[in-house]
């Protein structure tokens, strides 16, 4: 133990050298951007309500099919209001938040079974590993959404918390492989084996050894699993599974579907749940393939000096 | 080429059947833990929809005795089995005399049609890109446009389509929006039938391509970015072979393998996201038949569109597993003895 004494952090030879303090991993563009923007679309959701009376989301109180207001809507309603008499803007300060919410839930949840099953698969192999292994490469298989409809069709769904858990049944597949795979190849590294050999518990050296060093791969599947469950929660309320009474981006588009606002001209119904949905998975995109190349050295751009 | 065992077929055989034992076993408990039963649920909507139905209590028993639903759980779960296997779903509860079966059938063509169009075409044309990325000898200002094909990749493939529609269908007009061909056609084997479906196909086909391929290509860029410095693919410049040869035969063929794993993993992904493009253009596939289904709450055809679903993913990523070994000579699944 004497060891970590010797090293001295002044002197060039023992510490990491970085070329300049910009040449941080983890200063990576896409991520950034992605991270940014998510940022915004959040505050957005949380600081409208200050601004906004979300009452209008869930009462048709309101004057029917009125466009934006410019288009010559009224300023009362300043992205227009649709055919059952809601505020599009209520609408989407109230939707923004519920779909991040499930996103975070069932990614959550995902991401916490995978780290369980993953480091049993690859911890301790043989007959549990090709258990874990088969079961979850079946679950993979089954097309999510051909489940997801039978048990939102014969359990309602009332809120967006019981969707979560719901598609958290399905999150775990993605980071049980990743963990598992990762932690096949730690396991053979020689700090690994160094602390095997000197007894530490095997809880220890998955959190204590291990972990620290699969975070960017978990992070890269915890934010592709957040994109998932929104996809999935946004693709059962489209087709009008979700929580009836509750504005969601989803069942914003699932209405505009059914009352045909495309036909109808009404391109303020359709095109903002669209339009936000697209920023939030194209930003979640970038955070992960960012992450990714975080992870993955092999994946970043050549920069020429 | 001569990697194929009968031993590795059959495993990936197993797992196929493990894969739809899993999914189908879902959908059968899935209905029985939901609180109540299936005929008790139906009484309760007629009642709801025509305020009172005569006899509730005495209907409901004898339907129950008569589908089973008092048998115990294993005994049913045995029954469901059996009937699935011979593609028996029961009768539609929407148009009660008709059965699920013969309602799904006749959508399945154009489901099967549109999505492996759909999935070899941007899967072709996504790795093409990538690859291109990922090549060191690509000219440069390819290099700089490639990316532009990326934009869409993110994007859901039916949020693309509503987009499509609206831009391509109302706008420009060039192309129908929705339905599977066009009025005064009749369905069979001539040129007007099979140019409308081309005609009527090409947007959802385009919805699906133009969002999907860019996640092949990401992956493929990845793995081309590592073949330009194997030692076979320095060898192969060195020795000048022509670049298309090297590219091809050096390049791709070399690192296929992992993009076709994730097209054996992606498949589930394109067969549900294509379901909500379906519904989107009301496309005459299963995926709109299912949409119809849910609005007319007709549980039976659901199960069978789900249980469906899950048949053609096993048996595509079944076919994908047999595909490995003649692609990828490395791999044999014979066990040294």
């Amino acid at each position: 133990m004497n060891m970590q004494n010797t090293i001295d952090p002044t002197d060039p030879q023992q510490t990491a050298r970085r070329f300049n303090k910009w040449d941080n991993p983890w200063l990576n563009t896409k991520f950034l951007i992605g991270c940014g923007i998510i940022l915004v679309v959040v505050l957005f959701g949380l600081v409208g309500p200050l601004f906004w009376d979300t009452n209008l989301a869930f009462t048709g109180s309101s004057p029917l099919n009125k466009p934006p207001v410019w288009q010559g809507g009224l300023p009362e309603h300043p992205l227009g209001t649709e055919s059952n008499g809601r505020d599009m803007l209520a609408q989407l300060i109230v939707a923004i938040p519920s779909s991040f919410k499930v996103g975070l839930i069932a990614a959550s949840v995902g991401l916490g079974v995978g780290l369980v099953l993953g480091s049993l698969a690859g911890y301790f192999g043989g007959f549990i590993d090709a258990f874990i292994r088969t079961i979850s490469d079946a679950v993979v298989t089954i097309p999510t959404l051909a489940v997801l409809i039978v048990i939102a069709a014969f359990f309602p769904m009332r809120d967006t918390t019981s969707m979560a858990f719901i598609l958290a049944a399905f999150a775990w597949p993605g980071p049980t492989r990743i963990v598992r795979s990762q932690v096949l190849s730690l396991r053979e590294r020689g700090y690994v084996r160094m602390a095997v050999l000197s007894g530490e518990s095997p809880f220890g050296i998955m959190f204590r050894e291990m972990l620290p060093n699969m975070l960017p791969w978990l992070a890269a599947s915890f934010t592709g699993g957040i994109s998932g469950a929104i996809l999935g929660a946004t693709s059962l309320e489209a087709l009008g599974l979700g929580p009836a009474r509750i504005p969601s981006l989803g069942t914003i588009i699932n209405q505009a579907q059914v009352s045909s606002a495309l036909i109808r001209g009404m391109v303020w119904w359709w095109f903002p749940p669209i339009l936000v949905l697209m920023i939030i998975f194209t930003s979640f995109f970038l955070i992960t393939t960012g992450l990714d190349e975080i992870a993955n050295p092999r994946l970043r751009e050549f920069k020429q000096q | 080429m001569g990697g194929l065992t009968w031993q590795y077929i059959i495993r990936r055989f197993l797992m196929m059947l493990l894969t739809i034992w899993l999914g189908i076993s879902l959908i059968f408990l899935i209905p029985r833990l939901a609180p109540g039963d299936p005929v008790t649920a139906m009484i309760v909507r007629m009642t709801m929809r025509e305020g009172y139905v005569e006899n509730a209590q005495e209907i409901i028993e004898s339907w129950k005795e008569r589908f089973g639903l008092n048998d115990p759980l294993s005994v049913q779960y045995m029954k469901f089995m059996r009937n699935i296997v011979v593609l028996d779903f029961g009768y539609s509860l929407a148009r009660f005399p008709t059965r699920a079966w013969d309602i799904v059938r006749p959508a399945l063509p154009w489901s099967i049609g549109l999505l492996s169009v759909a999935s070899v075409v941007s899967f072709i044309i996504g790795n093409t890109i990538g690859a291109l990325m990922g090549w060191n000898k690509t000219p440069k200002w390819l290099k700089n446009v490639l990316p532009l094909s990326l934009t869409f990749t993110a994007i859901p493939f039916f949020m693309f389509g509503i987009l499509l529609i609206y831009i391509v269908a109302f706008q420009l007009k060039w192309l129908p929006a929705s339905g599977g061909y066009g009025r005064g056609v009749t369905p069979g084997w001539n040129i007007d039938f099979i140019r409308s479906v081309i005609r009527y196909g090409t947007l959802p086909m385009l919805s699906i391509v133009l969002t999907s391929s860019g996640s092949w290509a990401l992956g493929m860029r990845g793995l081309m970015i590592s073949a330009n410095s194997e030692d076979h693919f320095l060898l192969a410049q060195a020795k000048g072979l022509k670049p298309f040869r090297v590219f091809m035969r050096y390049g791709i063929r070399n690192v296929i393998t992992p993009s076709l794993t994730a097209f054996a993993l992606g498949i589930g992904g394109l067969i549900s996201g294509s379901t909500l493009v379906e519904f989107i253009f009301a496309y005459p596939g299963t995926g709109f038949t299912l949409y119809q289904a849910i609005v007319t709450q007709d549980y039976t055809v659901m199960q069978a569109i789900s249980s469906i679903m899950i048949f053609v993913t096993s048996f595509s990523v079944f076919l994908i597993d047999l595909l490995y070994p003649l692609l990828d000579p490395r791999i044999t699944f014979k066990t040294n003895k």
